[in-house]
């Protein structure tokens, strides 16, 4: 029976051993469909080690432009014998095991609802290298070669990302090649192709770029004009630091050859933010940039940032806890913990982008609101969002935007005073002070910054209505900041429905598709992608209008919905709760049926 | 409660090269116990500045938790301060540095804030050779939080508790020379004429400056029994060298004989100069002041002084090559590099 071809859907999966080049093999790949105009995800899951554990990359190909990851695997091109046995098993019915035919495949790998397609890699990549480490690199470009044929891709756009990729090496150029050609040709010698799960070009991608969100981050900080960033190495936050300190080499050198940026590897996360405390209260845009483990050790810095007042940009790219927990996988598990980090009364602004264009606005947008509010304010990405590449609309920068640094006292505006300076006085009546930068006037404007309770001109108090007052006027700054962060974007323009959907940070791709599954069941959904915390007005009224709320989110005990309930004072029961906490980033199927079972069930 | 502060003998009424008199370095008045070290400190650093012609709002003093930490109050009103939180002092500072190297940053920490808690900044803050003063006001015990045994109290020691230590001491100075810190001396609360100089010439030096001021605490630690009570220390103290320093504009005034004086330059042309108690002291033989310390360490001395001085001493912002003008004045247009840079960077990914 021929089989329905099937075009511009499909999952590819490539299971290799990290260590071995396969990544920049798969991710060329995964860029050459996006250059043929088809939207495309692929997800690095890693483990954390550096060499000889299996590793996985996956790219969904989807026409429809749906970006977040979907279960089932059409091709798996399985070339970690470690995890032969889980990889066969976890292809789709119907689906393609592509492999190394070298030494030939064990019988109890043998399934009969799949088919094979041995290529006999090493074998080919022994016979055309003498070196065991090209050997093992010339056969991931073999794989290459022969899905690509498999699948119909255009060897040309294949050809031209390789180029790019090493054109600082244009020598191995021509070995590359070869060793696709060698795929290439095996493919057409041994197998019918295309398959039937293949794709095609079209023009679905517009100005679109493949980027992942922790360069985005870097970047957003270089455009907000950043100049001090100090951290400390953690997975899956290192390669904000990466991305911001390789741009800062090329857009941030004075005329004399000098650093317009200072790139601090603290000793610790403790010290890294305390570096950037140090920083912005002396005048200039600093930031760091870690994980939950990170945040864990900041907490008593947190504390004095939102206590003393000082602005802070804090990224952080959360990975699988609790402790060391899954640090090579990707949870939206550090909710409750960011937005109330440290001990006493404290809350903090947080920004959930669900994009890398928007971990770069995000990003800018936190410098301005840290300054405006004179608070720290913390950006939530996830590994997923961070690490992997997205599909996503350009970065975008207007150059008449003028960054708001908040209010700061210049020499002139404290020569003019005729009053005494208070570091805390709320002058405007929005609960925010101004401040003063050290080194800014002889005799006027020194102050002293404590994290011990203060009263508006910053001495020592120790009296209770002297700490009410300024306590008060943090929960009053905490009213400015919900007119001040990003409103919650609607997908739909009038509500249609009795039943919303509400979701942030990387769980949008995956609940886009599901309302769209639901749609064509029938069934309309309104939903709400919320932004930032605290919550806007906005948040509340939608809730209101619709019956029943769920909050689909990538933790355990639904962290979202319990802030939700907590600051807009909901009833629980209000609030149905779909989460997803395995450390594999969320699917539309995952929500849809989440959705099915918990609104049948009547469950909430 | 003090209410008196500690004042010198040379009260100065007349103002200095700036402009300024001497009360306009001090502080709010103490709140800490009548006849503590750290008080004598803060007044040696008020004299030190005064002396030294600073504009107080080109410096910037922080510090972490404890009674010494709380002494930034206690002088220099006219300049920023920051009382940070425990053992992260360093952090603030280089944090602080970072964003502006223009300024005079001056870290004043406890025994307890440096050698405990705060070990692990303090160590890094050497080993970038951040410019900074780093003062510790060294009264082995935790005063704030009524006298708790620190880590430099001395093996042996008793408490005011009467119990004797049984641990090792950490020797901060000793460390700061074995980390190869760039600046290194010793002092103890109650000698100014020591004291001063060295503040005035740990502010010269461009990087790492540590003086670890023994500070006797007369609530917790001024017992018979105390090696940091000031009778112990006065009975036990072998000072290397006594040192002068000399801005750079200056004419030297004292001319030591020679053989019994050494100089050193300075970064910005100023000088210190030794005139040598020790024999044969080079505070520029990092070894030799490794040994002596320990030497007296073994004869149950407190040996003060400049310890040890790096004349080529490179600091952070030399080591990082940041630009010259101060970050925190870097202004938008020169930091952002625009919307057509940003087409060509979205290319990159496309
Ligand atoms: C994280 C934290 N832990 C504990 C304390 C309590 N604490 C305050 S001061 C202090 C010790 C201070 O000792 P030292 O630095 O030697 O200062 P001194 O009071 O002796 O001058 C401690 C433990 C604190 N403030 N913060
Ligand atoms: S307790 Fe000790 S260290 Fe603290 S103020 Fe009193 S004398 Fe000074
Ligand atoms: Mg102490």
């Amino acid at each position: 029976m021929e089989k329905e071809i099937i075009v511009n859907d499909l999952v590819v999966r490539f299971a290799n051993v990290n260590g071995t080049g396969s990544a920049s093999a798969n991710e060329m790949f995964a860029k050459s469909i996006f250059r043929m105009g088809i939207p495309v995800t692929p997800k690095n899951i890693f483990p954390s080690n550096i060499q000889g554990l299996p590793t996985w990359y996956e790219v969904r190909i989807s026409e429809k432009g749906h970006l977040g990851r979907r279960a089932g695997i059409d091709i798996l091109v399985g070339v970690n014998p470690q995890s032969l046995k889980r990889d066969i098993e976890s292809v789709s019915p119907g689906g393609y095991f592509v492999y190394d035919s070298s030494k030939k495949l064990h019988e109890e790998f043998i399934r009969a609802d799949i088919n094979y397609i041995g290529i006999p890699m090493i074998k080919l990549a022994m016979k055309h290298y003498p070196i065991p480490r090209l050997q093992q690199l010339l056969k991931n470009m073999i794989y290459v070669g022969a899905v690509a044929t498999l699948i119909d891709l255009e060897l040309d756009v294949l050809k031209g990302v390789i180029a790019e990729q090493f054109s600082a090496k244009p020598k191995i150029i021509p070995s590359n090649y070869q060793a696709l050609e060698l795929g290439i040709n095996y493919v057409k010698e041994n197998f019918k192709y295309p398959l039937n799960v293949r794709i095609k070009r079209c023009d679905n991608n517009g100005d679109s770029i493949l980027i992942d969100g922790n360069t985005a981050c870097g970047l957003g900080a270089i455009y907000a004009g950043a100049t001090v960033m100090a951290w400390y190495p953690i997975t899956p936050s290192t390669s904000v630091a990466k991305a911001f300190e390789s741009y800062c080499k090329k857009l941030r050198i004075d005329e004399d050859g000098k650093k317009k940026y200072a790139f601090v590897q603290a000793e610790d996360e403790l010290a890294a933010i305390g570096m950037v405390i140090g920083a912005t209260w002396n005048g200039a845009r600093a930031f760091t940039a870690t994980s939950g483990p990170g945040v864990s050790l900041m907490n008593e810095f947190i504390g004095l940032s939102y206590f003393a007042e000082i602005p802070v940009v804090l990224i952080n790219v959360q990975r699988g806890g609790p402790s060391t927990g899954m640090p090579t996988r990707t949870q939206q598990a550090d909710l409750i913990s960011s937005a109330y980090a440290s001990h006493g009364d404290t809350k903090h602004v947080l920004l959930f982008p669900s994009s890398p264009a928007e971990c770069f606005e995000f990003t800018i947008n936190a410098f301005d609101l840290a300054d405006r509010l004179q608070t720290l304010v913390m950006l939530i990405s996830d590994l997923d969002l961070g690490m992997n590449n997205h599909m996503s609309p350009p970065l975008a920068w207007d150059d008449d935007k003028k960054y708001d640094l908040g209010k700061v006292f210049s020499a002139e505006d404290l020569e003019e005073m005729k009053e005494d300076f208070g570091r805390y006085l709320d002058v405007d009546g929005d609960a925010i002070p101004y401040r003063t930068i050290p080194g800014t006037h002889p005799t006027k404007g020194s102050f002293f910054t404590r994290g011990t309770s203060h009263d508006e001109y910053a001495k020592y108090s120790e009296l209770g209505e002297v700490y009410l007052r300024n306590v008060d006027r943090l929960s009053q700054k905490w009213e400015t900041a919900k007119t001040l962060v990003p409103e919650p974007e609607f997908y739909q323009k009038d509500n249609r429905s009795n039943i919303g959907l509400l979701f942030f940070g990387t769980t949008t791709y995956a609940a886009v598709e599901a309302m769209e599954l639901f749609e064509e069941e029938g069934l309309m959904i309104d939903s709400i992608r919320v932004r930032a915390f605290p919550f806007h007005e906005q948040i509340g009224k939608f809730i209101e209008q619709h019956e029943q709320i769920i909050v689909v989110e990538q933790n355990r005990d639904a962290q979202f919905r319990t802030l939700l309930i907590n600051e807009l004072e909901l009833n629980p029961s209000r609030l149905i709760s779909v989460v997803n906490y395995d450390g594999m980033p969320i699917t539309a199927q995952a929500i849809q049926s989440g959705i099915k079972e918990k609104l049948s069930l009547g469950i909430s | 409660m003090s209410y008196i502060k500690p004042t010198f003998h040379h009260p100065s009424l007349k103002p200095n090269k700036v402009g300024y008199l001497k009360k306009d370095y001090r502080g709010v008045i103490s709140t800490l116990c009548a006849g503590c070290g750290h008080d004598s400190i803060s007044g040696a650093i008020v004299q030190a500045c005064y002396e030294i012609s600073l504009e107080p709002h080109k410096l910037a003093k922080l510090s972490g938790i404890g009674c010494s930490s709380k002494t930034p109050t206690y002088f220099l009103s006219n300049s920023h301060g920051f009382n940070s939180v425990h053992g992260r002092m360093p952090s603030i500072t280089t944090g602080a540095n970072m964003a502006n190297k223009d300024l005079i940053y001056l870290g004043i920490s406890g025994d307890g804030d440096t050698a405990s808690i705060g070990m692990g900044q303090f160590v890094h803050a050497i080993r970038r050779n951040l410019n900074m003063v780093y003062i510790v006001m060294n009264n082995g015990c935790y005063g704030l939080t009524k006298g708790q045994d620190s880590a430099t109290a001395d093996f042996g020691s008793v408490s005011k508790e009467g119990n004797a230590n049984p641990y090792q001491a950490i020797d901060l100075a000793g460390l700061a020379l074995e980390l190869n810190a760039t600046f290194v001396g010793r002092s103890f609360s109650g000698d100014k004429n020591q004291l001063v100089p060295m503040i005035k010439a740990a502010i010269s030096h461009p990087g790492f400056a540590f003086l670890d001021v023994i500070s006797p605490c007369v609530t917790f630690n001024n017992t018979k029994g105390s090696t940091k009570s000031y009778s112990h220390v006065r009975d036990h103290i072998e000072v290397t060298s006594s040192l002068d320093y000399v801005p750079f504009e200056e004419e030297i005034t004292i001319d030591y004989p020679e053989g019994e004086s050494a100089k050193v330059e300075l970064f910005d042309g100023s000088k210190i100069h030794l005139s040598k108690l020790a024999p044969d002291w080079n505070p520029t033989d990092r070894f030799t002041a490794v040994n002596r310390l320990h030497d007296a360490k073994s004869k149950g001395q407190i040996l003060t002084g400049l310890l040890y001085i790096n004349p080529e001493s490179k600091d952070l912002h030399s080591l990082m090559g940041t630009s010259d003008k101060p970050l925190n004045q870097i202004k938008q247009k020169d930091l952002c590099p625009g919307s057509t840079k940003l087409e060509e960077i979205n290319n990159e990914f496309r």
